[in-house]
């Protein structure tokens, strides 16, 4: 009996989800305003140990830290730009998961325009080309030799041969 | 003739760069402090709690930072090469103890050598932030007016000392005359 309430109970701790609950801080914060400007920026920097996660989702430590500034800068007052700075400053533009717009990002943020255009000039050139296939006048012989084999249907023509 | 080269070409050509992209290190993030001040700390001493550590003591001299602790794995690689560059080469070299217990930190250096001039204890890895680590083990090399002039990540090996931290490490010498 007691092996079995044991059990039972681990299996009812296997149901919760952990991953859920984990790296997860309680914040108090003193304004709703605060907290969706936190839950906006812990979803916009990038946690640099796991690189294709944001502050929001990771569980490392540096994260845990990260965001634990995000939130003592947010609650001495300091703006948004001001925390994208703090930690563009100390991590580069890499931790940004939507890149500053400058010359050595122009090709990332361009490139793809530059690709489309080069699409649609493909696109365009293949549409001319395809117009000037020529049109083949036929002569009388001719169009009268299209017309009988346009109209005897596959077994005439087969019994024929 | 052209249609089907012209494909081949371009095939070609991303070939070229996927290949680049495979040999490229995701992991190597350039750091936006490379000639920026050396961000300052004041941290307890590794080994003697009641010392402060303090950057800006080393101005006039060219230093080392190298970000440790003892629950860091590829840090043990390179402890013997930063061994040898104290002994050899006499190098100075700061310890930033990252996120460490100190007695760990105390009895790695015990069991592995101490190459370093002193340890600065980051226990909260708040300096950590402010130095953008990120990957333990990291290490900066600072010139004497206190600017950082290089940054590597992970462990460093002999090759980076020979390619890139000794070369480094003579220029900067060279350049108290000016």
């Amino acid at each position: 009996m007691n092996t079995f309430r044991v059990f039972y109970l681990l299996f009812v701790i296997a149901l919760f989800p952990v991953t859920a609950f984990s790296g997860v801080e309680i914040n108090e914060f003193s304004s709703a305003e605060m907290e969706s400007q936190y839950k906006k920026l812990v979803n916009e920097l990038r946690c640099l140990v796991c690189q294709n996660q944001n502050l929001a989702d990771s569980n490392s430590e540096l994260a845990q830290d990260l965001r634990k500034e995000v939130y003592q800068m947010l609650e001495k007052g300091n703006s948004d730009d001001e925390i994208i700075d703090f930690m563009v400053a100390r991590y580069g533009d890499f931790v940004l998961y939507k890149p500053p717009f400058k010359p050595v990002t122009f090709l990332l943020w361009l490139g793809p325009f530059v690709l489309l255009f080069f699409a649609v000039l493909v696109v365009l050139y293949m549409i001319k080309n395809n117009q000037q296939t020529e049109v083949v006048i036929l002569d009388k012989e001719e169009k009268l030799q299209a017309e009988k084999l346009l109209n005897t249907d596959v077994r005439n023509r087969n019994n024929k041969e | 003739m052209w249609r089907y080269l012209l494909p081949l070409f371009l095939f070609s050509v991303l070939v070229v760069f996927l290949s680049i992209g495979l040999y490229l290190d995701p992991k190597k993030v350039p750091s936006p402090l490379i000639g920026k001040p050396a961000p300052s700390f004041q941290l307890s001493e590794l080994q003697y709690p009641d010392q402060v550590v303090v950057p800006e003591r080393y101005r006039q001299n060219v230093w080392l930072l190298n970000v440790w602790a003892s629950w860091c794995v590829s840090c043990r690689q390179e402890h013997h090469v930063l061994n040898r560059l104290a002994r050899d080469y006499k190098v100075n070299i700061i310890g930033l103890n990252y996120k460490d217990k100190r007695a760990d930190g105390i009895r790695w250096l015990e069991q592995r050598g101490n190459p370093y001039i002193a340890n600065a204890f980051d226990e909260k890895g708040r300096a950590g932030i402010d130095w953008g680590v990120y990957a333990v083990p990291e290490t900066f090399i600072i010139d004497q007016k206190g600017v950082i002039r290089y940054k590597h990540t992970g462990p460093v090996n002999q090759m980076v000392v020979d390619d890139e931290i000794l070369p480094l490490l003579r220029k900067l010498h060279s350049e108290v005359g000016l």
